[in-house]
């Protein structure tokens, strides 16, 4: 048996480690170990909750919106407050966007390394690259020159002996499946990806000044103003730029990630029986209607790969354990704790470093544990797009039934490294055939004479309740994510998160149940101990985030209040 | 303050290598690079005609080798960097500054990216640029962010130590930043204060303006030593004027004109946002001259007051963020970051703190700050 250690584990947000025990060249037991904290909801105490938006904002540089959108609605839902419909619509194409934006960087910037040997593209003949290229998408660019050129510059690029970002990798390694040919295009569009995202971004620039970290939310509303007949407002100029960018987000996305990904999916399809993870997933939907509020994509949990049936959610059957995490149980080993009832404090028990490992038997993460009813869920694209599916919403079944008979594979194999890979390449294509729309509601709205983007019947402090307290879902990229927030004298007392990746990175909980990275490794191959990239392939697969994942829930002796969500 | 590169001599890399032939080979045109140079002399706040110089500064360089840490942070510096305004050629530069270890775009995981790392500190030792990001905890020996089993603080020194320069991105890596707002948790600092024996430039902002990381390598390129900073590591071209009197909405405050709401008529014609709580007039930085995201936009151009980011621990200085600025009788344009900034945002949270914010405005002033008289 071989102990390995994967620390850092890169092409992620944040620090993460994970240990693993092989035999027979699978993996037979894993560990997953967040090596950061910040505390950053300690630090939110006593602030002012119109604040809450800006410091959360910061639990994550790369999802940049999320923490914001989820902040400020679970202001608002404390508050009773309901936004004007351009806010709606706004904040629905900044969170489109980013969805959009965020999974093609992952696709080619952090996850295809894992499968495309830059390396190999070097023999590659650019002329059956076109040939390859073009027999799947019409893409403009797909010609011999082109593809040509960039051969050029990775020669010149490898001929200068310093490989830089690249070095020191995967290449040439046995799991590596790609024909040259393949490997010269998806790195062709690897460096395309990289000049598309910051094009396509710029829209929350033009909403909310920059990217990332916009500022621009507002409890209440959006910051930025409309009017048709300002030179300082969102007016038809800039909305003419936000369509012409949400079309070439939508074009991208289908004439190149989604035929890359079915082509490098189609070369490795013995990852369909990989990395099947725990078999639960939730998700809490998203994207309102800026009237009716109805949810485009539907919440709902799936439990056990049953297909057949979807369990509403339920927000009070969340609860965090702490057994195998660094903090103080003083609610007691073995006793999960609602978000609303959490009181742990940090305290790190881990080996002093520098360590060459951690004591897995007994607590090593600074993730928690989040279980639904006692049980580990996934959550993320794949949770999102099940969900959907087993609800009957049409985009979704029509999605998927075309990348399953793409692949000639049937539903099951959605359970899997691969699936969750292929998931959010679909999340990405729907959302952006989607994104159109939010706009043209926008536009519409405007045209009506409609120029709220905020409403200030509440923003004064004075006007709120002596106590309050509310929460906000939003499924972000990397899955369903809740914030709680209980306000009391015009301050917060208390604000907790419970995160996509606190969720998929949580360690074993009081059970001894491995968390969903964990399970999800627990058979996968491993060809050299020494260069473990099957670890990174389903690792990856998840999208980590986990400066998001750390949080830390409300200190001791706080008195905890129960309250009804509306 | 000590562990500030204030603009000694340094000696430079060697030369050996051509700038504009790589770039060649790369594909970008010689026009392309000029004007790359001329955009960087700006973001320098150079005259234009510097623009060949730095064109020829380029050409003369050795790729020097760049390595990106990442700490207690959010990896928005590192998302900054990827939607740098003038990509194309700003993306050639990082390559061709040869980034042999950053965690959030390199190839290789664990041992392998550690050994990658591990080779430039033995190999390049004193010649390579650490760039760091995100605070560095010092609280219980340092265990709130470990990388490869080791303290956050025990890298920065090896790696940091062992630097040319550091460029510390963003203000947590400058300053802190959130990690260290109160209570600071987890004892968190900024890289000067963590390696007081390294040579440190501060490019704080929340996230930094990566315009700002590469007009720095330029400037350095060029001149051959660390561009000057003020007295809190931040260097001159970038941090050397405040926002209010760069800003665009300046006539609208000069003229008494102010957004009263979010969505009023004063926010549709982009008056100034002093009232809703804009931290403009104690701010430090280039933003409404630089923008972010290819020139698109900044906070104050997309209708949302400046939040104070670039200034050191503006967490706890500028916050709550929608209340007004006390106005400050005196401060004006001729005083410097140096001598008023740092005095005036503790006085402004003393102020806060007692409640005692003093009253200002022309105008019936009805927003927040001015119910405080």
């Amino acid at each position: 048996m071989t102990r390995i250690v994967v620390d850092p584990i890169t092409r992620i947000e944040g620090h993460l480690r994970i240990e693993a025990e092989v035999s027979g060249g699978r993996i037979t037991n894993a560990w997953s170990s967040s090596t950061m904290f910040r505390g950053i909801e300690k630090i939110l105490k006593g602030r002012d909750p119109r604040d809450a938006w800006f410091f959360t904002q910061r639990f994550c540089g790369v999802c940049t919106t999320v923490h914001s959108i989820a902040s400020i609605r679970a202001v608002e839902n404390a508050l009773n407050i309901k936004v004007p419909p351009n806010a709606e619509s706004i904040r629905n194409i900044i969170m489109g966007i980013q969805n959009v934006q965020d999974h093609v960087i992952h696709f080619y910037h952090l996850h295809a390394l894992d499968w495309v040997d830059i390396t190999s593209a070097l023999q590659a003949d650019p002329a059956r690259t076109a040939q390859l290229a073009t027999s799947i998408s019409d893409w403009p660019l797909n010609s011999f020159t082109y593809f040509k050129g960039i051969q050029e510059r990775l020669k010149a690029f490898v001929a200068k002996g310093r490989l830089g970002p690249f070095a020191n990798a995967y290449w040439g390694h046995p799991a590596m499946k790609l024909p040259p040919e393949a490997n010269l295009m998806a790195t062709a569009h690897y460096l395309e990806a990289l000049e598309w995202q910051k094009d396509v971004i710029r829209i929350h620039a033009i909403l909310g000044s920059k990217n990332p970290h916009p500022q621009t939310f507002l409890v209440g509303g959006m910051a930025i103003p409309v009017d048709p007949d300002s030179q300082n407002a969102l007016n038809a100029d800039k909305l003419t730029e936000i369509g012409g960018l949400l079309k070439k987000a939508k074009e991208f996305v289908e004439k190149v990630y989604i035929p890359d990904l079915l082509a490098v999916a189609s070369f490795y399809k013995d990852w369909a029986g990989i990395g099947a993870g725990v078999g639960n997933y939730l998700s809490c939907g998203e994207f309102p209607d800026p009237v009716s509020g109805h949810l485009f994509f539907p919440a709902g949990i799936v439990l056990g790969r049953d297909l057949t049936k979807v369990h509403p959610l339920d927000h009070r059957k969340v609860a965090e354990y702490v057994d195998h995490s660094w903090y103080d149980p003083s609610a007691g080993q073995g006793k999960g704790a609602h978000p609303w009832e959490g009181e742990t404090e940090a305290r790190y028990s881990g080996p002093k470093p520098p360590y060459q490992q951690l004591d897995t038997d007994r607590k090593y993460s600074w993730v928690k544990a989040p279980r639904y009813e006692e049980r580990p869920m996934e959550v993320g694209p794949l949770a999102k797009l099940l969900v959907a599916y087993a609800s009957g919403h049409t985009p979704t079944r029509d999605a998927v039934g075309f990348v399953l008979k793409q692949l000639n594979v049937g539903p099951e194999a959605l359970f899997s490294t691969l699936g969750r890979t292929a998931a959010r390449g679909l999340d990405c294509l729907i959302t952006a055939q989607q994104l159109p729309t939010w706009h043209a509601q926008l536009v519409d709205n405007m045209g009506k004479g409609d120029l709220r983007v905020h409403t200030g019947e509440k923003w004064d402090p004075a006007t709120w309740p002596m106590e309050a307290a509310g929460y906000g879902w939003h499924e972000a990229p990397r899955g369903a994510l809740g914030h709680w927030i209980k306000i009391r004298d015009q301050k917060i007392l208390n604000y907790q998160a419970v995160v996509p990746s606190t969720w998929n990175a949580s360690p074993r909980d009081h059970k001894g149940q491995r968390g969903p990275y964990e399970e999800a490794l627990i058979g996968t191959p491993i060809a050299d101990p020494n260069r473990p990239v099957e670890i990174l392939r389903t690792i990856h697969s998840f999208d980590p985030c986990l400066a998001c994942a750390v949080h830390l829930l409300d200190t001791r002796g706080n008195e905890m209040v129960r309250v009804t969500v509306k | 303050m000590s562990g500030y590169g204030n603009g000694h001599d340094q000696k430079s890399p060697e030369q050996q290598f051509s700038f504009s032939r790589l770039l060649a080979e790369k594909g970008v045109s010689r026009r392309d690079f000029i004007k790359f140079c001329s955009a960087t002399a700006a973001a320098l706040a150079l005259p234009p005609a510097f623009g060949p110089q730095i064109a020829r500064a380029l050409d003369e360089v050795k790729r020097p080798t760049l390595v990106w840490l990442e700490f207690q942070s959010c990896t928005g510096d590192t998302e900054a960097l990827l939607r740098a305004a003038n990509p194309t050629v700003a993306e050639i530069v990082l390559d061709i500054l040869s980034i042999d270890y950053a965690e959030t775009i390199m190839a290789a995981a664990g041992h392998l990216a550690e050994a990658n790392l591990d080779k430039v500190l033995k190999e390049e030792k004193g010649k390579y640029i650490a760039v760091v990001e995100g605070s560095i905890p010092l609280k219980d020996d340092g265990i709130y962010c470990c990388i490869g089993g080791r303290t956050a603080a025990d890298r920065a020194r090896e790696v940091c130590g062992g630097a040319f320069a550091t460029i510390a991105v963003g203000t947590c890596a400058s300053y802190g930043g959130i990690p260290a707002a109160a209570p600071n948790p987890t004892g968190a600092v900024g890289v000067a204060k963590a390696v007081p024996s390294a040579t440190v430039i501060n490019l704080p902002g929340c996230p930094l303006n990566a315009d700002n990381l590469t007009a720095t390598i330029v400037h350095f390129l060029l001149f051959k030593k660390l561009p000057a900073t003020d007295g809190i590591g931040r260097p001159l071209f970038a941090y050397g004027k405040r926002i209010h009197d760069n800003c665009e909405r300046r006539p609208h405050f000069d003229a008494g004109q102010y957004v009263e709401a979010w969505g009023d008529q004063g926010h549709r014609k982009g008056f100034c946002l002093y009232k809703m709580g804009c931290k403009g007039p104690e701010t430090w930085h280039n933003c409404p001259t630089q923008r972010y995201n290819d020139k698109t936009s900044w906070p104050v151009g997309s209708g949302h007051g400046c939040a104070g980011c670039s200034q050191p621990m503006f967490w706890d200085t500028m916050t709550p963020f929608y209340r007004r600025l006390p106005n400050v009788p005196g401060f004006g344009i001729e005083t410097t970051a140096d001598t008023i900034g740092l005095g005036l945002a503790a006085g402004t949270a003393a102020a806060f703190a007692a409640h005692g914010v003093v009253s200002a405005f022309r105008r019936g002033d009805t927003s927040e700050g001015a119910k405080e008289e």
